[in-house]
């Protein structure tokens, strides 16, 4: 195993934040310092460098041993224990039933963990409340087997659409969603139906949707699940890519031979326990 | 909420309706159809209650006043009754005309109590047979009331004025108009309550529907961060728009049928208007028109909100 849990970190002082920003003149040419606002302020920049600082120790991903046991009864994760740093590639392998996509789940915040804590890009997603969700998955990228794209609209419109919902601005996002789909090699296809794209030019739609807004993790549950050869190697390098620019990538899978051949760091689990951890690893049979 | 968004929330809102429009029609049309039957009723009971209304105006209690000799005319008069000076019956008038159940006072003098009922029974020629006026002494009020429920009411404390010989007042006219007047309120209120919950079952139904419909649309909205206003916003602005056209299209088939039924009625049973008095299309609409429209939004918002927190938990 990797890393080992740090203590907690204590709150920095807001020392950083100037009371100047605060003021507001008074008519009479006195200040009144709005100390609500400045307060609250002060609460980011510690909850801030709270999550820098837990980055920097612990990496982007960071589950202490976690328990997850669903209600009825059956134990999905057993104690796992993981860490995952700033701009790695990560493959996370295993058989159906070994806790992969409860895991994913749980990285998501779709699902809270029974015991122990899991960290995010330095939020506590234990703590993390409901309204919080929304921001909090902002930072992450998400592309599954299935596409899941929006049927009914063309290939810009589904990428838009990421935009859209995180109210980015008309004139920012018909700027962004060419480039990013001349990224993932689309450019030509934007108004095309997504029904009318083949497999792999589906896939890199849904990648082109993940990565819109920037993320710094993206999560990709059986990428290549519904692909073939070609295609799937085609989504790989991509993803390899979207990694060597900074962006922190963890990939769900059942590809032997896309692991065996890249060479990435391998976690490989089984019955809800990570059996294996390796940089530059490989695809552990089951016998 | 940035404005691209508000504009956003909107077209999609529109869109619901498009991509669901079996759905949406279905609800419309429902809608429409109890909004109908909710206007159509309404007219009925409206005009029906203005009529009522007009033939309770017309109900009066006629009071009338001891007067000397009066007990030797014969009239029920109890020993320790008071004749009143004409001073007395204008404070009477005033005290009656004080009461809040009371419309109007009229005072009818002797003289003008039997002009009225001599040419009424006798015609023109009754001054030959009746020199004197037999009415002498029987000056009246005529009290008009604004709640005939009251008249019950007004009557015994009429009769507890040691002044006041005798009231005359018809009990069963009273008790009948103000009868139906209760039994037209229950009714209305209970088929408008079953209308209403028809109609929020349905667009609930409508708004559940569509949820289902686009799970997936909603489940990666989740994903990618949308905030539980950016995805239930639509749902509840669809639910709202289809209130509101089922509110508008029933509303302009009941405005050209009411009038061409009012010009219709008015032209073949030109003999209903001089007692009948109907509402005009402006009238009817003054209320009608806004309770329909805030029934039609109040119900898009309650059924789609409602199902919104029930099915949308993002």
């Amino acid at each position: 195993m990797r890393s080992t849990f740090k203590a907690p970190i204590q709150p920095a002082a807001p020392q950083c934040i100037k009371a100047r920003e605060f003021r507001r003149r008074n008519d009479d040419g006195t200040f009144a310092v709005n100390r609500t606002r400045g307060k609250r302020m002060a609460n980011k920049v510690i909850q801030r460098k709270r999550r820098e600082q837990m980055i920097e120790e612990n990496g982007v991903i960071f589950l202490n041993n976690v328990n997850k046991t669903y209600s009825t009864g059956s134990p999905a994760l057993n104690g796992i224990t993981l860490s995952i740093g700033r701009g790695e590639f990560v493959f996370i392998v295993g058989d159906s039933g070994s806790g992969k996509s409860t895991l994913i789940k749980l990285l998501l915040r779709e699902l809270t963990a029974t015991s122990g804590d899991v960290y995010v890009l330095g939020n506590d997603l234990g703590r993390l409340r409901h309204r919080q969700i929304p921001k909090f998955r902002r930072s992450l990228g998400v592309v599954f087997q299935d596409f899941r794209l929006l049927n009914d609209r063309n290939v810009y419109e589904n990428v838009a659409f990421a935009q859209r919902i995180v109210e980015t601005p008309g004139r920012e996002i018909r700027r962004n969603v060419p480039a990013i789909l001349a990224t993932v090699g689309l450019a030509g296809k934007y108004k095309a139906k997504t029904t009318q794209l083949s497999g792999g030019e589906q896939q890199r739609v849904a990648l082109a949707r993940a990565l819109v807004n920037s993320p710094s993790i993206l999560l990709a549950d059986e990428p290549t699940g519904n692909l073939d050869p070609k295609n799937s190697w085609e989504i790989m390098k991509l993803l390899e890519e979207i990694n060597e620019s900074g962006t922190t990538v963890v990939v769900v899978t059942h590809n032997r031979e896309i692991v065996n051949a890249m060479r990435k760091r391998v976690i490989t689990m089984k019955k809800g326990v990570i059996v294996s951890d390796e940089e530059g690893g490989a695809y552990i049979d089951e016998d | 909420m940035k404005i691209s968004s508000l504009f956003y929330t909107i077209r999609q809102g529109f869109a619901n309706i498009f991509r669901n429009k079996w759905y949406s029609l279905a609800s419309i049309a429902t809608i429409s159809a109890c909004l109908f039957l909710f206007g159509l009723f309404y007219a009925i009971v409206a005009n029906f209650q203005s009529i009522v209304k007009t033939a309770e105006e017309g109900i009066s209690v006629t009071v009338f006043f001891h007067y000397e000799g009066d007990a030797l005319n014969g009239a029920n008069c109890s020993p320790d009754h008071v004749v009143p000076s004409d001073q007395r019956i204008e404070e009477l008038g005033q005290m009656i005309a004080k009461r809040s159940e009371v419309s109007e006072v009229k005072f009818i003098s002797d003289d003008e109590a039997w002009a009225k009922f001599a040419t009424q029974s006798y015609g023109e020629v009754y001054a030959v047979g009746f020199p004197e006026n037999p009415l002498k002494g029987e000056n009246s009020y005529e009290v008009f009331l604004s709640d005939v429920s009251m008249q019950s009411a007004l009557v015994t404390w009429l009769q507890s004025i040691p002044e006041v010989r005798r009231v005359n007042y018809s009990e069963l006219t009273a008790n009948t108009l103000s009868g139906v007047n209760l039994l037209i309120a229950y009714v209305s209120m209970g088929i408008i309550a079953i209308l209403l919950a028809v109609s929020i079952f349905l667009i609930s139904n409508t708004v559940a529907i569509g949820i289902s419909v686009r799970s997936a649309e909603i489940n990666i909205m989740k994903y990618i961060g949308a905030t539980d206003f950016f995805v239930r916003a639509p749902f509840v602005l669809e639910g709202v728009l289809i209130g509101l056209m089922g509110a508008v299209i029933p509303l302009g088939i009941i405005y050209s049928i009411y009038n061409y039924a009012l010009s219709y009625v008015m032209e073949r049973f030109s003999v209903l208007s001089s007692f009948l008095k109907f509402l005009s299309v402006d009238e009817l609409f003054g209320i009608l028109a806004p309770v329909s429209l805030a029934v039609g939004i109040g119900i898009g918002f309650l059924g789609s909100f409602s199902t919104v927190r029930k099915h949308l938990r993002v």
